[in-house]
């Protein structure tokens, strides 16, 4: 009952959002393609890089295009539903959080629910036209865990960058400084993901694993979906990431205990 | 004596204000261009001799790009001027007895220059520090900085006055956000901030040079790594003054045009 009143919430949340951005249409329109249009152009530049190589570290072009296409729709899912988290520091600045206090309805919905950004969809264009050239130029293996695979680096993917995004909003509740230093830690992953991590050396894929679980959605997993792998246990590390969504859900809780609102 | 330390801690204490935005972004722009540096290096492994560029060009071109990216970014204009024209501000700039191309030219570039000689003294002297493979080099020898600097000068004012054409864009449009979104995109691609020039295919990068894009960021960094020497350096420095005449001119042309249906409501 709970879980589809919430639903039912956040769909109207959704629709209303919408309804607003699509009073401007020209405006959304081009935001749309503005976006893809970025996207599309790191295709075209991989597509240029590859143009002289036949492979890089092993990888050839279609197996990073299929890297590509994972990060880019796992970030753009995770723009799309955690929207909220990204401009958090401004609904604490404005009192908006103060109200959302105030109302009987669980905290994370509102402020995700409250900045559903339809236009952010533009660049899943981009990383669905990725994922057919990828599957095309890559020898991949069509089974079942194939299939698992690329749900599970996906899924597990936006949740990470969920994750992200919520510990980036927890930091306004410690510090009034400016919490873009997390840019690194997702736009960067974002940029720096579309080639598998141990193309840059042994070090990033240990700061991937120890640090923040990168890798568990995008280099072991890509192992066992490209062949080079016989542990097909790897497939399954995606469901780690439960465990990080986990951790950052415990620092918001922290930080919304801590919470004296600013006074505005 | 004591008071000159106190003007000197005031002073101190303003500046530090900001240290954390600071700090932020030379961890952000540090992070990325090492990621760069550790990509190109392993591009570079794959390609061998065939490489379009030297590998110490390239990191050479990241860290520039890193240091100085705020000269160059298209992105990044002036939002009070933006914000000037949709909400009629402008009027109060229409009443002063001087050119508003010029004002708001000088206006965005002198921001631009303060902003990136803040910025990029931390990231160079990183740069310069970094581990063997991702270290920045020494321009190649003193002509060849002094063209440096020539064509950096020459390239930021190609990006202002392309800047210049975006601000009068939201002149004749209520959606200036959506087209600036896709002019900026298109600029940083093409102007090689997502990969440099060379490394583009013949016939694209012969197409690209018969715009202003190719004389960008792409000249200047070139220059300063020794990828681009000889001839060629005084063929794109001409190529700049071109363009910079070119659209100094269009934007100008422009204005005229704007200023002429330029309505103002309310007051």
């Amino acid at each position: 009952m709970k879980l589809k009143e919430n639903v039912v919430l956040y769909l109207r949340y959704a629709a209303v959002c919408t309804q607003g951005i699509m009073q401007y249409k020209l405006s959304f329109v081009l935001m749309v393609f503005a976006r893809f249009m970025i996207s599309f152009c790191e295709l075209i530049a991989i597509k240029f890089l590859f143009s002289g190589l036949t492979q890089i570290r092993g990888y050839t072009y279609g197996e990073v295009l299929l890297c590509f296409s994972i990060v880019q729709m796992s970030f753009t899912f995770a723009e799309l539903f955690g929207n909220g988290f990204k401009v958090f520091s401004g609904m604490v600045r404005r009192g908006a959080f103060d109200q959302m206090l105030l109302r009987p309805r669980s905290l994370i919905l509102q402020v995700i629910g409250s900045r559903f950004e339809v236009g952010r969809t533009g660049p899943l264009l981009t990383a669905l036209v990725t994922l057919v050239l990828g599957i095309r130029h890559s020898q991949m293996k069509w089974n079942l865990l194939a299939v698992w695979t690329i749900i599970a680096m996906i899924t597990g993917g936006t949740l990470l960058f969920i994750g992200l995004f919520m510990l980036e909003a927890s930091l306004c509740f410690f510090t009034i400084e400016d919490t873009s230093i997390m840019n690194a830690l997702t736009y960067g992953a974002k940029e720096h993901g579309k080639y598998p991590m141990d193309v840059y050396g042994k070090g990033v894929v240990r700061f991937g694993t120890y640090v923040i679980p990168y890798t568990l959605v995008q280099y072991y997993p890509l192992q066992v979906l490209l062949g080079k792998s016989q542990h097909w246990y790897l497939a399954f590390c995606p469901l780690g990431i439960v465990v990080f969504v986990i951790l950052c859900y415990g620092v918001w809780r922290f930080g919304v205990k801590q919470y004296q609102s600013c006074g505005s | 004596m004591k008071k000159y330390r106190s003007f000197f801690t005031l002073r101190f204490a303003t500046g530090m204000q900001y240290r954390m935005a600071s700090v932020t972004a030379l961890t952000t722009q540090l992070v990325w261009g090492l990621m760069e540096c550790l990509a190109y290096k392993a591009v570079a492994e794959a390609m061998g001799g065939r490489m379009p560029m030297e590998y110490t060009s390239i990191v050479t071109y990241i860290w520039l790009k890193e240091a100085l990216f705020v000269l160059f970014n298209t992105w990044a204009a002036d939002n009070d001027l933006f914000a000037m024209i949709t909400n009629g501000d402008v009027a109060y700039e229409l009443c002063r007895p001087v050119s508003i191309y010029a004002m708001w030219f000088s206006r965005t570039a002198g921001a631009r220059m303060a902003e990136a000689l803040m910025r990029s003294i931390p990231v160079l002297f990183c740069a310069f520090l970094m581990p063997g493979a991702c270290r920045m080099t020494l321009p190649v020898n003193g002509v060849s900085f002094l063209m440096f600097l020539l064509a950096l000068f020459l390239a930021l004012g190609i990006t202002v006055s392309f800047c210049m054409l975006v601000y009068m864009l939201s002149f004749f449009t209520i959606s200036p956000q959506g087209w600036r979104m896709v002019l900026t995109g298109a600029v940083e691609f093409l102007s090689g901030n997502i990969i440099p020039l060379p490394f583009f295919p013949e016939k694209y990068v012969a197409l690209i040079k018969c715009t202003p894009f190719a004389y960008m960021q792409n000249v200047p960094f070139r220059i300063y790594s020794g990828d681009l020497g000889g001839g060629e350096v005084y063929r794109c420095i001409a190529g700049q003054f071109f363009w910079l005449a070119a659209l100094i001119l269009l934007g100008r042309c422009t204005w005229k045009a704007a200023e002429k249906r330029v309505v103002i409501q309310g007051g």
